[in-house]
Order: structure tokens, then sequence, then C-alpha cells
């Protein structure tokens, strides 16, 4: 589903985020998300040449009620006027949000990308996946839109033929940025005194064997998003068969009237009138595509982590094996 | 020293904003201060969050934008409803004056609020960081000597000794500091241990197989010291400790026995497991590229 920055000719090579922005990540993640679907927030930094860095962030409250958006426009006009105050970057460059498996394809966040892509040019979207990142590793992606996918969104052409002619497939929709960690000097100085006065970590969750869970939850989402799919084809098919017969009778209805022209023709009465075909015979009306696009992409995700998932746990088993081994 | 009052429980994210705020303030201020959040406990302060307040300090005065700090707190507040303001921080290495009048605002704010200070110029070759809460007002007894300057002698708890204490004095008592991770921020944190190492200060994000190397040679290291400390012991060289002998007993019982025909069905049947879960989304991914190919034929 993401092609590598490095091929195709975007404004933005490299992300470069400090520390301190992660930690207030997961920190919002960790303190304001359980349970609920996604959180979410908004990225400040600057673009150096073409890598874009992100100096800070602050979180959105979640939406609660009616009046959300009128909330957030202006808790973000504020809360960016506040952090100029303070000496603070405050240059959208993005949003982010947490994800749930990684089921993040969806339309809201291709719309919101969309637009945040459309004002500001460099933009990306980070997506921050909190369960991954408690197995062991930081999960943290970016992702934007590629070009092609901005023209389609920008015409709003999602018929079948308008993305033909563009030539999209899901693995074109997004590409992924490398991201990059920058720590000050001050709080590498930081880190040490951490180091120092914490103790060490007694869990070393990244090398737990259990998989069974987390495989069936992912499995559960993929088969899901799999039912989606194949629902959206056979809506398309039966579209396809409905505009062939359609097209059928439009040939036949063209040949009768032929047909009886020559024949009124011959004997010498006036002819029909050329009734309009089309209001006659209405084309049904072709099904979007975009939704099948965004499925593929999905369950293309999916796929990519339990793919890794499960190579990262074959590691540990055989490892485990190796352990037993000697005793 | 005996520990007087709660512990103090700090979030890594806090300090590292703290550290970001010092770096970006202004032309000739020497420090920074901003507002603590967190929540309290019984024996605890958690502190979770923070924000930096525009101030100016010059030597007879000081001036805090409270009309912003109370701005910003209504604003984290819609985002996180459950965190208070819990007292202010300060960087730099001492208590001022001037910390003295900031802490009467913020006692506005807060019940009792706590003092931070995190010694981010670094005065005394470490980052000193520390947490001080306000005692109830003690009487200063001032005795003027014969030039008129006042000294303090002595130093009294308040109120009921009724001493006719000319200036009322404040007291900063430390507290205990702790550092308090979510499990999730401590994987964060341990990543970002490692950009001390690398000279441009970066560090990028590994994934798959790299990542249970690295925690694999993580854990040889830690048993390579733990096989030099006790080659030493054997030999002679250091004197054996019962307590850590303990504990080497229970590493070694922690493998568990089971017989090698168990062990290889298990093992067996969770790698079966995998692999057909990698087959089956390998499957599907070739599965949608072909759909994909014959809707755009």
């Amino acid at each position: 589903m993401a092609s590598t920055a490095g091929t195709l000719d975007s404004p933005v090579k490299q992300i470069q985020i400090e520390g301190m922005v992660v930690l207030k990540i997961i920190k919002h993640y960790q303190e304001e998300g359980q349970g609920s679907e996604v959180v979410q927030g908004v990225l400040l930094g600057l673009v150096v040449e073409d890598r874009l860095e992100i100096t800070n962030c602050f979180p959105f409250p979640q939406h609660t009620e009616d009046d959300a958006d009128f909330d957030e426009v202006q808790y973000q006009m504020e809360m960016m006027r506040s952090l100029r105050h303070v000496n603070i970057d405050h240059l959208h460059v993005g949003w982010y949000q947490s994800t749930y498996y990684g089921s993040f394809v969806s339309r809201a966040l291709l719309d919101s990308q969309f637009s945040y892509q459309h004002a500001i040019e460099e933009s990306v979207v980070l997506i921050y996946d909190p369960i991954k990142t408690g197995q062991g590793s930081l999960s943290l992606k970016a992702y934007r839109l590629t070009p092609k996918l901005m023209e389609i969104c920008k015409e709003k052409d999602f018929t079948p033929e308008g993305l033909k002619k563009a030539n999209i497939g899901f693995e074109h929709m997004f590409e992924e940025v490398p991201i990059v960690i920058r720590n000050s000097h001050l709080i590498n100085v930081l880190m040490w005194e951490l180091e120092d006065k914490s103790t060490v970590a007694d869990k070393h969750e990244l090398l737990n064997l259990s998989s069974s869970n987390h495989l069936e939850k992912s499995l559960q989402l993929l088969m899901d998003r799999v039912d989606d799919m194949s629902q959206d084809i056979v809506k398309f098919n039966t579209y396809s068969r409905n505009l062939s017969k359609q097209q059928q009778q439009k040939h036949q209805y063209l040949q009768r009237r032929q047909q009886e022209n020559a024949q009124r023709q011959s004997r010498g009465e006036p002819q029909l009138p050329e009734e309009d075909i089309n209001k006659m015979f209405k084309p049904p009306q072709p099904p979007p595509r975009m939704d099948t696009l965004l499925i593929a992409g999905q369950v293309n995700n999916y796929c990519q982590n339990v793919k890794e998932f499960t190579s990262q746990n074959l590691g540990k088993l055989f490892m485990a094996e190796a352990l037993q081994g000697h005793n | 020293m005996s520990v007087f009052g709660p512990v103090v429980k700090i979030h890594p994210v806090v300090l590292a904003s703290i550290c970001d705020s010092y770096e970006r303030r202004n032309e000739g201020a020497s420090r920074v201060i901003g507002t603590l959040l967190g929540t309290i406990d019984k024996h605890s302060i958690e502190v979770t969050n923070c924000f930096s307040v525009p101030h100016n300090e010059s030597e007879d005065e000081v001036a805090v934008d409270m009309e912003f700090a109370k701005n910003m707190y209504e604003l984290h507040k819609r985002v996180s409803p459950t965190e208070v303001i819990i007292g202010w921080y300060a960087t730099g290495f001492d208590i001022t004056e001037h910390s003295v009048l900031i802490h009467e605002y913020y006692s506005r704010e807060a019940t009792n609020p706590i003092h931070l200070t995190a010694d981010t110029a670094l005065q005394s070759g470490k980052m000193n960081i520390r947490a001080y809460v306000r005692l109830a007002h003690l009487s200063v007894l001032c005795l003027k000597n014969s030039e008129g300057i006042s000294e303090c002698q002595y130093v009294f708890y308040s109120a009921q000794m009724g001493v006719p204490g000319k200036t009322v004095g404040v007291m900063f008592t430390p507290l205990s500091v702790k550092y308090i991770y979510y499990d999730t921020e401590r994987i964060g944190v341990d990543l970002l241990q490692r950009t001390r190492m690398t000279p441009g200060r970066t560090k990028g994000l590994t994934s798959d197989l790299s990542q249970v190397a690295g925690s694999a040679s993580r854990v040889q290291d830690m048993l390579t010291t733990v096989l030099a400390y006790i080659e030493d012991v054997l030999s002679g060289k250091v004197t054996a400790d019962n307590s850590v002998g303990r504990f080497l007993m229970d590493l070694v019982n922690k493998v568990p026995t089971i017989s090698a025909e168990d062990f290889e069905n298990m093992l067996n049947s969770n790698i079966n497991d995998l692999l057909m879960v990698t087959y089956l989304s390998n499957l599907t991914q070739a599965q949608i590229a072909l759909n994909e190919k014959l809707v755009l034929l």
C-alpha cells in the first residue's frame, strides 16, 4: 500500500521528529484513548530543505459534544496563538492519529489528509499504533497521499472510468515517509539523568512468546474487511451485468426502430420520430470505486502487519528452541 | 534527612517539555517558568503535563502573564479533564526571592502547590531535578545590629508562638522525586535513549527481525555480565554474595524443564500456526492485486 518515497518525486523525503513529540503522542493515547476509537492531534514544525521537522504537537479534545466543529477551529486558533507567545513553531505541518490493530485506511482519513495536503503541500499524517508499541517496539509511521490520488480527490471523480484513466491501484494510494528521531544535546543530558535514576525495566515485552491473542484479533479484522470487499465486488458485478443488459436492450430497440421505419417508408407513411433513447433507457448508477480502493488498501495493510508479526514470532520461537536445547 | 510529605512522581514527557521551553526562551531571559498539571493522590503527586508561561524577570520585579496561564489551562482541560494545576516549575539551580512571589500566585490557583526546579544550565555538572513544597509560614526573628541591617537569626514555626516576628518567611522543603513511566512510555524512552550514541543525535525506527535481534543482543550482554561476575567469584577475586546467589538460582530455574518430545510438539504446532497465517495473508494480498488488475482492464 505504501511505496518508498525515494522513487516518487515528493517535496518531503524524510521526517525528523523531536523526542518530546513522541513522548507527548504516547502520553495522549495512554491517558485519553483507552477504549475509544482514535485520538487525534495536530503536528507543528517547519520544513527544512527536503526534510520535514516536527518540533511540537498538541492534542485535540474528543468529539463528545454536538458543537464539535465550532469548538475545533476555535480551540486550534487559541492553542496556536498561545504557543506563539512561548516561541513554539506555530506552523501546521500535519496531524497524528492512533489506530487499532492497523485499521486506519478509511474515508475520514483520506478526506482529512486531502484537505491538509491541499492547503499545505508538505503535510503528513502520523499513525501511532499503541498495541504494537506495547509489544516492544515503537510503531510510528508517516504517510502522505500520492500525487495521483490527490488528482483524483480534486476531481471527485470516483467512477470506474475515472480511476481507470488515472491507473491507480491500492498500492499507489499512500506513500510512506521514513522517520528519524532527533534529540537536542539538552535532552540527551536528560536521558542520561533518567537512566541513572530510574530502575531497569524488568519487562522485555519484545521477547514475549505468546502470540495467539494478537493473531486472533488481526485475523478477525482481516476477515471482516475481506467480507466487505466481497460485497463490494458483488455490487460491481451486478452493475456491469446491468450495464451490458441495458446496452443490449438499447441495441434491440434501435434495430426495431430502424426496421419499423424501413417498413413505413415502404408503405409511404410518415416516419416515427427519433426518440431520445437515453431518456428511455436510463443508464444504471456506476458504483463509486473509492471504497473498494480503500478496502483493498486496508486489507493490504492488515496482511503486512500480520506478516511482520509472524516473522518476529518465528524468530523468537527459534531462539526459545536454542535455549531449550542447552538444557 | 527524613522525607516529608508526599512523593512526587514525574513523567518524562514533563521534563522533555521543560528542556524544550528552556531552549526556546526569549533573548535575555535567564530562566523559564511554567505550570505543572497532574493528579493528586493521598501519598503522591503525579505530574503528567506542563506548559510554559511567558514572564519577565528583572532585578527588582517579576511579572507573570496569569491571563495566559489561565487560558492555557482551560484549553488543556478540554483534552484531559482529570488534570489539575498542582504547581509550577522553573529552570535554574537556586530558589530566588522572585520564586516566592510566583509561588504566592500559584497558591491562589491550587492548594499547596509544589515547585519543581530543573537545572538546565547544568551548574553542578548534572541536571538536578528537585521538587519543593512550602512549609507553613515561618516567623523569622530578626535582630538588627548596629548598622540597622536586619539579620535572620532564628527560624521558628509560626502561629501559636505569637512571636513578634518582623517578617514572615517561607521555607521550601525538598520532596523526594521519582520517575514513573507507562509501559508504552518506557518503550518510547528506550528508543530515545539510543539517540545518545549516534553522532548526529538521530535514530531511525527499525522494524521486523532486526528489533528481535537487538533485544536478543541486549539480553546476551546482560548474561555476559552475569557470567563475568560468576567467573570472578569462582576464581576467588570477588567474595560471594548470598542474595546474588539466590537470584542466580531463580534465573536458572526459570527455564522450564519440559521433555524434549513435548517441547518439539509445542514448537512445531506454533510454527505451523504462524506459517499458515503467513501463507493466508500472502494469498489475500495476491488476490486483491489480481482483483485490481481485472477491474482496471
